[in-house]
């Protein structure tokens, strides 16, 4: 599908703008350099995996403006995580409710950190 | 399980994370503690993306080829290793191309499948780039995107659109503008804008 002038006149000028708007964008980016620096894949592998996860998701309605560009980065970092074998969805789905919980038992402004009791009971929650 | 219920409350005025925070916090928990990471080393990498790299890199690469033509040649027969010669790395998994805009030819950059940037000497691409218009609208219709980023170009003009991927990233390097002859590498080097150098702009002139 192709947008209508209006679309891209609307985000053709974002000057020499932030990189990250968000910090976890930056840290999901960095995640993926570290591991192809470490060698753990190649990076012509790493743009198919990124290239699939966009097409995926612009077919599930992905509007692909590129405000979600590193929502399809972690999403293929997960996938290539799963793949290599450097985990499975399984822990990753729990290190994550891990986190959620964590949030909740951490007042606010005091950092958060993950606990072993972060890990218990996990079907409570969602 | 009683025990764990001290644990489990939620603190009155409780933290919040995001769904995208927890899932980039658990990837981080699991690679650094199975040591495929280590923290340092990826608050090293933001730093350098956050910071250091960024189209002034470019920039510099651009205004030293417009005065030094020995260097200029070295650029476009072999970008990566110019590149490095003026202190930068090989970009990521890739070979660096320079396209040279003349009157006769203006060169536009995109990557259709996925956003491959040269990141190394542009630091890391504008939204704009990563958008299914642009993705799409500059391969089918490059006069008319140049035309939205205010870019005219002569009819007689030839438009060429590159498309990256993950072995091959280009850097256009843009025409000198007139009203600028004697200027330092580095006064020059202030002109170069990132849109240019991926074809998406020119550098205007005093």
């Amino acid at each position: 599908m192709i947008a209508t002038d209006a679309d891209l006149a609307g985000i053709a000028r974002d000057g020499e703008g932030p990189v990250f708007r968000e910090p976890w964008e930056a840290q999901s980016f960095a995640m993926a350099l570290a591991l192809y620096r470490a060698g753990l894949f190649q990076w012509h592998e790493w743009a198919t995996m990124l290239a699939e996860q966009i097409k995926r998701a612009q077919g599930a309605g992905d509007p692909d403006t590129g405000r979600t560009y590193y929502r399809h980065w972690q999403a293929a970092l997960e996938r290539m995580i799963v793949e290599r074998g450097l985990s499975d969805a399984h822990t990753i789905d729990r290190y994550r409710r891990a986190w959620k919980r964590a949030a909740r038992r951490t007042p606010h402004g005091v950092p958060i950190e993950l606990m072993p009791e972060d890990f218990r009971r996990q079907r409570d929650r969602p | 399980m009683g025990d764990d219920h001290k644990h489990d409350h939620e603190h009155p005025d409780h933290s919040q994370l995001g769904e995208m925070q927890a899932r980039v916090r658990a990837l981080e928990s699991i690679l650094t503690e199975k040591g495929y990471v280590d923290r340092s080393t990826l608050d090293l990498i933001v730093d350098t993306y956050e910071t250091k790299v960024g189209p002034r890199n470019g920039a510099r690469i651009v205004a030293r080829s417009w005065t030094d033509p020995e260097f200029k040649a070295r650029l476009l027969s072999d970008a990566t290793a110019a590149a490095n010669s003026l202190g930068f790395p090989n970009p990521v998994g890739a070979h660096l191309i320079a396209v040279e805009n003349t009157p006769q030819t203006h060169n536009l950059v995109v990557c259709t499948l996925c956003s491959c940037y040269p990141w190394e000497v542009l630091g890391l691409p504008p939204v704009w780039y990563k958008s299914a218009p642009y993705r799409s609208r500059a391969v089918i219709e490059p006069r008319a995107v140049l035309a939205e980023f205010g870019v005219e170009l002569p009819e007689n003009t030839r438009i060429r659109v590159w498309d990256s991927t993950a072995e091959t990233r280009f850097l256009v390097l843009p025409m000198r503008p007139p009203g600028t002859e004697g200027w330092s590498e580095q006064r020059l080097a202030d002109l170069v804008t990132r849109d240019s150098m991926i074809g998406a702009g020119l550098v205007r002139g005093p």
